[in-house]
């Protein structure tokens, strides 16, 4: 194996023998040897899967529920041992199947820190050094000497994240672990993946949340029913996502509702980015969305506009053509057109949602909205506090005591 | 060997076996000094019982500390093998979500069993000091032969915590399996109660009864009541029939451990 490859998979299959009914007994072992009954099941998880992950790569491994992705990231974290095949693994690897592994509610947060890293592979030493930092990036001065019981759950996740983060190591393996928590601790773990990133460190990260395959990884392999699909870049391999996703109507793609009466539709919405290779907007950045729209009747002056909202649903910026005193004009059946609104980025670091729509003049009723249509990102700001960022200039005036104003 | 007891390993295990006595006396009003008085109450009533009532013993020297010895290295290997049988099954959630060597979970619980039995010798001197029992420079023997039980238990530790992954109803076959065994060891009455030789002689032959007699002598007394394997069969070859056992237990233990740890994930 080349020192470039972190990670090599070879025609690995796993298969699992599912009881039929928990066979937890020497008596039903008797019984199933007599009768030659096997009272098992052959569940084939994967099938002769094979790829190579590079140092230095975020990649992503996605699939619907049930598709074998995580059987394959337990085979990686070596909790399951393939059926067939092998893999290969250049370095130490670091799983997070789940955050706050072996926490126990009876003991305080406190020893629960400890035996958590412990687990992860710290000594009591190197705890002892970083416990400070945990606690306090975790927020959770007061309670480390009380039991973990008395947690919130979104307590626990954050002290169980901010050990999780401390772990060196070559290979970093993280599950949808991080899909828990509230919108504070999501934007917290998206700062972590854009840290990780930047310091060049292979990640395998487990997913079906499309936009953090995107925006964060590299190359990306898709699997289904336990069969490697597809392997590419991650826009074109979320792209196969999608489009593997597509026939099922029933289920909500990571758009929100949709409706208003079609006089106009919304064919497409897409963020523009400064350049094309961009991902996310920079606080120097003009935030673009533009709107492609089919007209299918003949309608007057429609009121155009975007509703901004953050990852929680919190709307933070509306505005539209009426707003901004733009006369649309008269639109008929068959026109195409196409709008862009820029505005300046006054976003705080996070992740945001475009609802654009298309209503009546006197917004009487709506021809079109799709609720979140768009996402998109900002970063970099250098004091991420608060919903909003705004050019600020200071102006100070001393006054000393005798009254004598101080240049 | 060098690799089992790695840096990360060794903080893995002092912080398990930290979690576990934490755990264990865990909203008790005493903590910690359960672990002291709990053998220390069982004690006071055994020798009522035993000693004062019943008035066994049989003529043997220091039979108070005599009893306590044999109870106390019993109770080590029961505590040891039913604790270390529930260990991989109760720690489920470590074993499916992370890599960590799977004996770990079971040593660790056999080092939680070795300080109590730590704490129980502690016991086991204060009453030596009572009964006025001269420190035989024998003593040292004690070592090697908690050792040899230490082992016997490992093996059957490993044993019984791979097979429960699978054989739930292990845990109360090895209950009665516990229970027959501390009436076939010698540990409440003296084996000169047998009457033939020959049975004396196959009772003899159990590793635990080598080991609690041998610790007996060590230890209390060279009293010729206490009879031990060596001396039973003369220094003759059968003498080592227990070590024999012993090393079988900690081998059967080992490989089959080996052989399932694989699966344990799937089949917890």
């Amino acid at each position: 194996m080349s020192d470039e490859v972190a990670i090599k998979i070879n025609n690995v299959s796993k298969t699992f023998r599912l009881p039929h009914e928990k066979s937890g007994s020497i008596k039903n072992a008797f019984v199933n040897f007599y009768r030659r009954d096997k009272g098992f099941e052959i569940q084939k998880a994967l099938k002769d899967v094979s790829f190579e992950i590079k140092k230095g790569e975020f990649f992503g491994i996605v699939g619907r529920n049930g598709s074998g992705k995580s059987t394959l990231l337990k085979m990686l974290a070596g909790i399951y041992l393939p059926t067939g095949g092998d893999i290969q693994i250049n370095g130490k690897l670091t799983p997070f199947i789940e955050l706050g592994v072996g926490f126990s509610p009876e003991l305080t947060g406190r020893e629960n820190v400890f035996l958590n890293g412990a687990l992860l592979g710290f000594s009591r030493k190197e705890m002892q050094r970083m416990y400070k930092d945990i606690v306090e990036f975790a927020e959770l001065e007061r309670f480390m000497d009380q039991k973990l019981k008395n947690y919130s759950s979104g307590m626990q996740v954050r002290l169980a994240f901010s050990i999780a983060i401390r772990a060196q190591t070559d290979i970093l393996v993280l599950d949808e672990v991080l899909a828990v928590g509230d919108a504070n601790f999501q934007q917290k773990c998206i700062e972590y993946f854009y840290e990780l990133k930047k310091r060049k460190q292979t990640v395998v990260l487990v997913t079906h949340d499309m936009g953090v395959v995107k925006d964060f990884c590299d190359r990306a392999v898709l699997i289904h029913d336990g069969v490697l699909r597809y392997e590419d870049s991650a826009p074109k391999v979320a792209n196969e996502y999608a489009i593997l996703n597509a026939p099922k109507q029933t289920e909500r793609s990571s758009q929100g509702r949709r409706w208003g009466t079609g006089e106009i539709k919304i064919t497409d919405s897409e963020m523009v980015y400064p350049s094309s290779k961009q991902t996310y907007y920079q606080p120097e950045d003009r935030i673009e969305v533009k709107l492609n729209l089919n007209i299918k009747k003949n309608v007057e002056d429609p009121i155009m506009g975007v509703t901004i909202k953050d990852i929680a649903g919190r709307e933070i910026f509306v505005t539209n053509t009426k707003a901004l005193d733009v006369k649309t004009g008269s639109l008929s059946a068959g026109d195409r057109a196409e709008i862009t609104f820029t505005m300046q980025n006054v976003f705080n670091d996070g992740t945001y949602t475009v609802t654009p729509a298309i209503a009546e003049k006197d917004v009487g009723f709506f021809y079109d909205v799709i609720e979140d249509a768009c996402r998109f990102k900002v970063l970099g700001w250098p004091f991420p506090t608060g919903i909003a960022q705004t050019p600020t200039t200071v102006k100070l005036t001393k006054t000393e005591r005798g009254g004598r104003k101080k240049k | 060997m060098k690799r089992l007891f790695s840096k990360q390993n060794r903080a893995l295990l002092a912080e398990l076996v930290r979690t576990d006595f934490k755990l264990r006396y865990q909203g008790s009003v005493l903590g910690y000094a359960w672990s002291l008085l709990r053998p220390l109450m069982l004690f006071v009533i055994l020798y009522f019982v035993f000693v004062k009532v019943l008035k066994s013993g049989d003529g043997i020297p220091h039979f108070p500390v005599y009893l306590l010895l044999g109870i106390v290295i019993w109770n080590f290997f029961t505590e040891m093998t039913s604790q270390s049988l529930g260990s991989i099954v109760g720690r489920g959630d470590l074993i499916r979500k992370i890599k960590i060597p799977r004996w770990m979970i079971v040593f660790s619980s056999s080092i939680s069993a070795l300080i109590n039995l730590g704490l129980n010798l502690i016991v086991v001197a204060i009453f030596m000091v009572l009964n006025h029992v001269p420190l035989m420079n024998t003593a040292v023997y004690l070592i090697p032969i908690l050792f040899e039980v230490y082992v016997l238990a490992l093996g059957c530790s490993l044993f019984l915590a791979a097979a429960y992954v699978k054989f739930r109803d292990l845990s109360y076959i090895w209950e009665v399996v516990l229970q027959a065994g501390f009436y076939l060891t010698p540990i409440l009455y003296s084996v000169t109660i047998v009457h033939r030789v020959a049975y004396e002689k196959v009772l003899l032959l159990n590793p635990m009864a080598q080991a609690i007699q041998d610790a007996r002598y060590a230890v209390v007394t060279h009293s010729p009541l206490n009879i031990t394997t060596s001396r039973i069969f003369d220094n003759g070859w059968y003498m080592f029939v227990p070590f024999v056992a012993v090393v079988a237990a900690l081998i059967i233990g080992l490989i089959y451990f080996r052989g399932q740890s694989k699966y344990f994930a799937e089949n917890i």
